[in-house]
């Protein structure tokens, strides 16, 4: 049965439709690549998922149960997602540890002593144990990513959903967060990711998912994605045809 | 006729100017308790309460002082509510300092990045949660030097009570006067006791801001 099932999902901004009906299944460790133009409609698509935009249309079932826009069915959600973005968006007041110890003490009610035991381990496992009493602010943006990356396991997800999550780092920071991405992979995560990293799509992703004008265009494994695109949408987005 | 001192003067002065000391902590911490509510009504997801919140701020906002000290005093008077001028001057005061607190506050929860609110969400926070653990202790920190700012307002606004009768600083000043005949020396001296009680205060509001912006990002 498929972890994440999205069936004719659609979404306004305004007179603007931005999803014309995306359909997609993903399994139990998948890990899906979303790429596309800017506009396509990708980035709405993921936070759709995760019930940071209210969807006009069409439905999201996340194992097996129904996204709706109340309080309670929104928080079951987010327990089984978690979400990383572009901006980290770690809590700038609170340090590293804590960061990744809020949510849990706040929605699941785990105790301290837990929580800090969690989050020492979720640290280590992104790197950064010995930064667990750092500010957001005093490190760099790659080790916000991770701690990001950290805090978002700690809630035990079954799903991980990470919108250009390397897009704000410098050049030499990508390849550490993506190293982490690359082993939860590993571990069997299911990961949805929307990304420029072609080659890391290429490398690591089990489907490729090519998004246009708001809809699934193309959507395959990454070998034949890349090697053998069949729309001219795609061509064109990969370079290798000239319009 | 009796010849009255420069000190016998002040020291007339300063026992009023306790009055205005307490009508001034009061309505502070009374706006801001109740300022608190209304900035809770200002940024709830319930269109209701933020209609009532925007209401109520836009009309005290909107109405002079003054006339919300009339209408307090007067006005229930009229409806046969027998008000002592002391608890006028409170509540209107209280009232008056909640709907320019909530303004300056909902301000400061605005300047938290948009992205805060998303993070604390994804991670399954609900509103109340978001507001308690995340944007509020963000938004403080912004908070403070306006709000030690408005103080000063509160502290200048007291003054207006006299005219209801309330015997703070001011109206301590008009006695007074009426008894030494020597106004410019007596409201020179009030002047100079209610400079005394505000220049700290904006002074260390100055410095707070300073503060915060050289220690933008620090804890």
């Amino acid at each position: 049965m498929s972890l994440i099932a999205v069936t004719e999902l659609k979404k306004r901004f305004g007179a603007n439709e931005v999803l014309k009906g995306i359909n997609l299944d993903i399994m139990p460790g998948e890990v899906i690549a979303i790429i596309g133009k800017s506009g396509s409609g990708k980035s709405t698509f993921l936070r759709c998922i995760n019930g940071l935009e209210t969807v006009d249309e069409g439905s999201i079932l996340v194992a097996g149960a129904q996204l709706l826009p109340d309080e309670v069915h929104l928080k079951a959600l987010r327990l089984k997602v978690g979400m990383i973005f572009q901006q980290f968006n770690l809590f700038p007041h609170l340090s590293a540890g804590r960061n990744v110890m809020l949510s849990q003490m706040v929605v699941k009610k785990t105790g301290k002593a837990q929580a800090e035991a969690m989050a020492r381990r979720q640290l280590e496992r992104v790197g950064l144990a010995h930064k667990f009493d750092a500010y957001p602010d005093e490190l760099s943006g790659g080790q916000q990513q991770r701690v990001a990356i950290a805090r978002a396991l700690a809630m035990e997800p079954i799903a991980l959903l990470c919108d250009e999550i390397t897009s704000a780092l410098d050049p030499e920071l990508v390849a550490e967060v993506l190293a982490v991405v690359r082993e939860l992979a590993a571990e069997g995560m299911t990961l949805m990711m929307v990304t420029h990293e072609m080659k890391f799509a290429r490398d690591v992703c089990s489907r490729v998912v090519f998004m246009h004008e708001g809809r699934v265009h193309e959507v395959g494994p990454p070998e034949e994605v890349f090697s053998a695109p069949k729309t001219v949408e795609l061509q064109r987005f990969l370079g290798h045809g000239h319009a | 006729m009796i010849e009255f001192s420069t000190w016998d003067i002040l020291r007339n002065l300063i026992f009023a100017a306790r009055w205005t000391v307490l009508l001034s902590l009061v309505s502070f911490a009374g706006g801001g308790v109740v300022g608190l509510m209304i900035l809770f009504a200002r940024i709830s997801k319930s269109k209701a309460l933020r209609r009532f919140a925007i209401g109520y701020i836009e009309l005290f906002q909107g109405t002079p002082l003054l006339m919300q000290l009339f209408l307090a005093f007067f006005g229930l008077g009229l409806l046969g509510v027998d008000v002592p001028a002391w608890l006028a001057a409170g509540s209107a005061l209280i009232l008056w300092s909640a709907a320019f607190l909530a303004e300056i506050w909902r301000g400061c929860v605005e300047a938290v990045a948009k992205g805060q609110w998303e993070a604390s969400a994804s991670l399954g926070m609900g509103r109340l949660q978001q507001l308690r653990y995340v944007i509020l202790p963000q938004a403080l920190r912004v908070a403070v030097p306006p709000t030690v700012g408005f103080s000063v307002q509160v502290i200048k606004g007291t003054a207006l009570t006299s005219i209801i009768g309330f015997t703070e600083l001011s109206k301590a000043g008009t006695i007074v006067t009426n008894a030494t005949f020597q106004p410019f020396t007596v409201y020179g001296l009030v002047a100079l006791i209610y400079f005394a009680l505000c220049w700290p205060l904006s002074r260390y509001a100055h410095s707070l801001e300073r503060k915060l912006h050289v220690a933008h990002r620090g804890h």
